[in-house]
């Protein structure tokens, strides 16, 4: 039976390395992408701007509160709706497909951006009031305060937060499956619809995640020992 | 945005949401019992009970949930054995096979926050029950739990909201439940974006009702903290 799993012709082993190694580009495209929508919804969140604000509370608010699988559809059924209709304000008229990979991306880097904009507004928070003064007092600059004290402990403050966004976001991409994305979990259920063999192959999709999950675990206790060198500890 | 569409969808749609509760309250409910065992295990002085433990919670949420459904539905009914014994009748069913990975994962899930809860306790107080001569389960109960269940609440009403949302996962296998029905609708009507901005306006409805229960809860249990009137 584990010959099934083997790699050439007779296995399904490297098809399922190929699903691995998709589904850890979805995810990290995905995280960083939503890194981006996290800082841009933090800083609206914390700008000032009650308009920005109230936006960014819907976005979090309404991400958070429906079903992943709800967000993935609407973009899966609809993403190339919406991108011909903004053409079509462009003036052009024809048939626009967006590939999955572009789907699975957007779809999750909205769901992963709704929580990192948490962790990030907490983080951005939990920066003491008078580093910021002292850095006024200095006579920085908002860019230099921003780069030279803000940014640096933002990010300390937020690598255990993000490191739960990251673990949920590589959980989530196994959602893109029903788009047909040739990611883990596409290929199980192709790989159990042809041999017959369903409970291998799953468990071979769980044991694929948990290694990617151990990994990264791994990767971000490093990454906030690495963070916290310069802090005393009690 | 077709307005007559979504007005008369709405009755198919919300006709699902008595089978999502009710996925979401039996699993929430047995979910309970698997946390509250797996967090004993975790805590006790056995090695083994805690390896075990360990394990149940390290597979369960390092993986998919997604995986833990096709695995309970379309794996276990690949064996002759599980088929052939009294299991079969719960596991040929989707139905129980959704229960099943929904309470096997919010147990995991759930037994890190009451084992969290339970070792927050202060030690002081137990001593100090101790000195009084309550037994084991007295202490639990009088002094333990009371104080764990406050701790724990917050974060497992996070919990809650999280099987509300996972609990769409078992229109994949073939359940109309909200999610199942909104795709249903969809394939009927073509309309993408008034059917899923429906769906999704009922579950952050369920959501926003489970907070405020949950709220509800804290102010109920937390009569010391509020200002006396």
């Amino acid at each position: 039976m584990l010959e099934l799993l083997s790699f050439g012709d007779r296995g399904w082993g490297d098809q399922l390395l190929m699903g691995a190694a998709m589904t850890v580009a979805v995810s990290v495209s995905a995280f960083l992408l939503g890194l981006v929508f996290g800082a841009a919804g933090a800083a609206a969140k914390l700008g000032g701007n009650l308009l920005l604000a109230g936006l960014a509370e819907v976005y979090t608010t309404v991400i958070r509160g429906v079903p992943e699988l709800l967000v993935i559809y609407l973009l899966f059924f609809g993403g190339s709706g919406m991108v011909m209709a903004v053409a079509r304000v462009f003036g052009y008229d024809g048939y626009v497909e967006v590939n999955a990979f572009t789907i699975g991306v957007v779809a999750v880097g909205l769901i992963s951006g709704a929580y990192s904009t948490e962790v990030i507004r907490g983080a951005v928070q939990a920066v003491p009031h008078g580093q910021i003064e002292a850095a006024k007092a200095c006579g920085m600059g908002r860019w230099l305060i921003l780069r030279r004290v803000l940014v640096p402990q933002t990010l300390r403050f937020a690598l255990p937060g993000l490191g739960n966004v990251w673990q949920l976001t590589l959980k989530d991409t196994s959602l893109i499956s029903v788009t047909a994305l040739a990611e883990i979990m596409r290929m199980a259920h192709v790989a159990a619809g042809s041999t017959r063999e369903p409970f291998l192959f799953y468990a071979t999709a769980a044991v694929l995640y948990l290694i990617l999950t151990s990994v990264s675990t791994a990767v971000f206790e490093r990454a906030e020992r690495h963070a916290m060198r310069g802090v005393r500890r009690a | 945005m077709n307005w007559q569409l979504m007005w008369d969808s709405l009755p198919t749609l919300l006709s699902g949401l008595p089978l999502t509760v009710q996925l979401v309250a039996l699993a929430e409910v047995l979910g309970l019992g698997v946390a509250m065992g797996t967090a004993l295990m975790r805590l006790s002085t056995s090695r083994i009970a805690d390896a075990v433990a360990r394990a149940y919670v390290f597979v369960f949420r390092g993986t998919p949930l997604l995986v833990q459904i096709f695995l309970i539905y379309y794996g276990l009914g690949q064996f002759p054995v599980i088929r052939e014994s009294v299991l079969w009748v719960f596991l040929r069913e989707p139905y129980w096979c959704a229960v099943l990975a929904l309470m096997l994962n919010t147990g995991a899930y759930t037994s890190e926050i009451i084992r969290g809860a339970i070792l927050s306790v202060p030690h002081g107080q137990m001593e100090a029950a101790r000195a009084c001569g309550m037994s084991r389960f007295l202490m639990f109960r009088r002094i333990v739990a009371p104080i764990a269940v406050r701790q724990a609440l917050p974060a497992y009403g996070n919990e809650v909201i999280l099987m509300v949302k996972a609990s769409s996962l078992a229109s994949t296998i073939t359940l109309l439940e909200i999610t199942g029905l909104a795709r249903r609708l969809i394939a009927q009507t073509y309309a993408v974006f008034e059917i899923f901005i429906l769906a999704g306006a009922i579950y952050l409805a369920l959501n926003f009702l489970i907070t405020r229960l949950i709220r509800f809860a804290e102010w109920r249990l937390t009569p010391y903290l509020r200002a006396r009137a």
